[in-house]
């Protein structure tokens, strides 16, 4: 197990954000968080990335115990995060951005620029390197945010809805992107609400509702779960669909 | 078109710098001599505060305490202890930087940012101000008095040029320093800092230390500002040296010309020194050359964020795709 | 040290503090509440308090009466200068404000030492010399006057923000900028509302102010530290805080002065300012981050 979250439970003021959740992800997997709008999700990729500190819980990180350890220490051992809503450097060029993230691994300039810009050629943004992060769209900002969390050499990289906002053809080329990510050696934890993508690039999926994990599995076990699919569609929608399917059977 | 990380060519660092050493000669007289210091004074101090503000984002109302604290420091170790006033600049520069350090690790670790550190570093220029205003050790309100004996192993010039090409000299360290920061690895991570301290962390910066850092570097250098004032004008005081007005000037400067970028403060100072210089020339009335910085900081913030830098800049611009 | 010399400490701190809360419940609205660092907030009191100067010395008016004048003179102006210079300008970034109120404080500032020459103004009015016994100490009338309304103000403002439409709508806006826009609320037009009141309680010290103390274009710096120290420890937005924040930055100076001089005595403001940021930003009152 690459990463391993125990018992991981977050809470503000009253509201239990997250409740006692418990995730694996083993190394040179794609794992994927899934859940309804405000399960919890990002907040439990902020308290495993360390923005958020827990109220109970522990998160083990290759064989390590990182439970609050600072953002930067976490990123430092190979965890590298994405954010929801994309937090370009805005007044630095593309090409600048991704060797910010570079510089964790290279500590000279043109080594750093150059690994930034075959991170750039790998994600498809080479054409847009001297552009300011400002002007770029929201698919071009999803693939910084990407481009430049890679640029880390990360061991495991946590995907924050990196697929939001992208029309289909976008999403496809992500897709692709990402397995290409898997396949160079680097793990992935993604929270995505797009399905198919999460369907054809999961092995392995978490399912988060309430704050809660209500279940896990591969992605066929997971789509036929009972609870998974209340969760999403609400309470008694099983048997409704069953109902429906069973009259017009009849 | 922003304060990017693109290095400034070489060749215009060889012809500003050949403008500068070419400036007084072409120039001789007192008055125009003086403008060149004071100017360049004002880039080196200016650069400080860009270096910690423009660069690294953090802004900061109260860069007169590291200067204050450099002009005390070296004065005093020059007249109560009898060191050569040249060590004056060392001396200076560690003063500053350890106030420097000491401000930034103490509002940072309270995790102060934007208006609330602006407002505390405030605070603190004016915490040393009083407290020099008060012990007579640094002389109170009265102030210190550098005996005048001029000559270059004393750090007094019976020349002002001897003046100009030492405070040329800083100017240009403070310049390469910038230039360094374009290039370097440091300078990046305080750009990103800058511009997101979220995803810096997130990338593996620890946006604490680096602040510290830039903070000693800041403080260093305006130190040594200090300790070139109170050489160059032989009589430093709290109210001047630990006054607001420098802290608003070494911004204003940075601001003006361009924050982030390595040639902002020496714009800005020009045109700083150029507006003083007139308006005392014209008039006789007093204020005039504040009312024009401070319309010109409002206008800048308002229409040119980046700074008269970005006048240059545009008309420059390459065949980009961009409107 | 002698009781009646303390007595008279604590009277003249309080009475001071007083002072300092008159220029802060300003300050409490348009930072405390709307986080507009508004650091012109001492070159805005130096204005207003050239306007009450010269409305006693050129119309004759009555400071106090001034005030039927100067707040709604303060309140237009205030709401004018939000609308076409700092709003507009500043493109909503906290950091353009605190850049642009800077450049209008040093505009404002030099403007004024232009017009009215560097010496310090004060004047002279029936009772500014009247004296009234309190405990074992003599008074001025006139800072007993402006102490009491430092109170009934900032009473009356912490109503206004409780009880009407238009504080309630201040204080949606305050909380959740979008959310308040999403409700019709005009958010630009209570941004300059609120600045313009800020000013006009801006207005009213002024005229309080200037039987008390003296004039002169450089006030403003005095006076923009101690605002902003009293409104970060009473606890941004609380107008009771403003209160005990001003009693509480009152009584250090006039200790402070006691014990150590009138010189290093005046560090007490700068200190208080820097441990509250340094130890608890919210203030006494404000809410828990």
């Amino acid at each position: 197990m690459m990463l391993q979250v125990t018992g991981l439970t977050k809470i503000f003021g009253g509201l239990r954000a997250v409740d006692n959740a418990s995730l694996g992800v083993d190394e040179g997997r794609i794992v994927a968080l899934i859940g309804p709008n405000g399960a919890g999700k990002t907040t439990l990729f902020a308290c495993i990335a360390g923005f958020l500190p827990l109220n109970a819980g522990r998160v083990e990180f290759l064989g390590r115990d990182i439970t609050g350890l600072p953002v930067h220490e976490i990123a430092r051992a190979g965890m590298v995060r994405t954010f929801q809503i994309t937090q370009p450097f805005a007044k630095l060029t593309v090409h600048e951005n991704i060797a910010v993230g570079a510089y964790q691994k290279f500590s000279n300039r043109a080594q750093a620029w150059a690994h930034a810009q075959a991170i750039a050629e790998q994600v498809g943004m080479a054409h847009m390197l001297a552009q300011p992060a400002s002007e770029l769209t929201v698919a071009g900002r999803k693939r910084l945010e990407l481009a430049r969390a890679l640029a880390t050499s990360p061991r495991l990289l946590l995907l924050d809805e990196v697929m939001a906002g992208l029309n289909p053809s976008e999403i496809l080329e992500i897709i692709a992107i990402i397995r290409q990510i898997r396949d160079s050696g680097v793990t992935v934890l993604l929270i995505e609400h797009v399905m198919h993508a999460v369907m054809s690039l999961s092995d392995h999926i978490h399912v988060l509702s309430y704050g809660k994990i209500i279940a896990e599995g591969s992605p066929q076990q997971v789509v036929s779960n009972q609870a998974v699919v209340e969760a999403y569609l609400g309470r008694g929608s099983t048997e409704a669909a069953d109902a429906a399917a069973g009259a017009t059977h009849a | 078109m922003t304060s990017t990380l693109k290095p400034v060519p070489w060749a215009l660092h060889l012809a500003v710098l050949a403008l500068a050493m070419a400036f007084p000669f072409v120039f001789p007289s007192s008055f125009m001599v003086n403008f060149g210091v004071m100017a360049l004074f004002y880039a080196f101090i200016g650069q400080s505060w860009n270096i910690s503000g423009g660069f690294a984002g953090q802004l900061s109302f109260g860069h007169v305490a590291f200067f204050g604290v450099g002009a005390y420091a070296s004065t005093i170790m020059q007249l109560r202890f009898g060191w050569s006033p040249w060590l004056g600049l060392p001396v200076s520069a560690l003063a500053g930087a350890l106030v420097g350090g000491v401000i930034a690790v103490l509002s940072f670790r309270a995790g102060l940012k934007g208006s609330y550190f602006a407002l505390i570093t405030l605070a603190f220029a004016e915490v040393l101000r009083i407290v020099t205003n008060s012990v007579s050790f640094t002389g109170g309100g009265l102030g210190m008095l550098i005996p005048m004996k001029a000559s270059a192993t004393n750090f007094q010039f019976a020349e002002r040029i001897g003046f100009y090409f030492v405070i040329l000299m800083l100017a240009a360290l403070s310049v390469a320093l910038a230039e360094w920061l374009r290039r370097s690895r440091f300078g990046a991570q305080l750009a990103a800092i800058r511009e997101n301290e979220d995803s810096a962390k997130a990338l593996g910066i620890n946006v604490f230390r680096e602040k510290v850092k830039v903070m000693l570097l800041s403080g260093a250098i305006s130190g040594m500002g200090g300790c070139f004032f109170a050489q160059y004008f032989l009589y430093i005081d709290p109210l001047v040296v630990f006054g607001v007005d420098k802290s608003v000037e070494m911004l204003l400067v940075s601001m003006i010309g361009g924050a982030g970028t390595v040639y902002g403060p020496l714009v800005g100072a020009l045109l700083l020194a150029s507006i003083s210089d007139i308006t005392r020339v014209l008039t006789q009335v007093q204020g005039l050359s504040l009312v024009l910085y401070g319309s010109l900081l409002v206008v800048i913030i308002a229409y040119l964020p980046n700074g008269l830098i970005d006048l240059f800049k545009r008309r420059r611009k390459p065949t980009g795709g961009q409107a | 040290m002698d009781p009646t010399i303390l007595a008279a400490a604590t009277i003249n701190g309080l009475l001071l503090g007083g002072m300092y809360t008159l220029v802060a419940s300003g300050l409490t609205l348009i930072y405390g509440v709307l986080h507009i660092i508004n650091f012109a907030h001492g070159s805005m009191l130096m204005l207003a308090m050239f306007g009450v100067f010269y409305l006693l010395t050129k119309f004759g008016v009555d400071p106090y009466l001034a005030m039927v004048v100067m707040v709604p003179v303060m309140y237009v102006f205030g709401y004018a200068l939000y609308k076409g210079v700092i709003g507009k300008l500043s493109n909503g970034k906290d950091e353009n404000i605190l850049l642009i109120t800077l450049g209008l404080s040093i505009l404002i500032e030099n403007i004024a030492l232009m017009l009215f020459k560097g010496d310090s103004r004060t004047i002279s009015v029936s009772y500014s010399d009247r004296m009234i016994e309190l405990g074992p100490t003599l008074v001025p009338l006139p800072k007993l006057i402006s102490f009491a309304v430092a109170l009934a103000l900032c009473a009356a403002l912490g109503l206004f923000m409780q009880r009407t439409d238009l504080g309630r709508a201040i204080r949606a806006v305050a909380k959740e900028r979008v959310g308040a826009r999403l409700v019709g609320i005009d958010v630009d037009r209570i941004f300059a509302i609120s600045y313009g009141i800020g000013l006009a309680t801006l207005g009213a010290a002024a005229c309080l102010l200037m039987p008390i103390f003296y004039v002169s274009p450089t006030i403003g710096h005095v006076f923009v530290l101690v605002a902003f120290t009293v409104v970060v420890l009473g606890g941004m937005g609380s107008f009771l805080g403003a209160v005990v924040g001003g009693m509480i930055v009152g009584l250090t100076e006039s200790f402070g002065g006691l014990y150590l001089g009138e010189s290093l005595g005046q560090i007490g403001i700068s200190l208080i300012f820097i441990l509250i940021l340094l130890l608890r930003p919210s203030g006494l009152f404000g809410a828990r981050q």
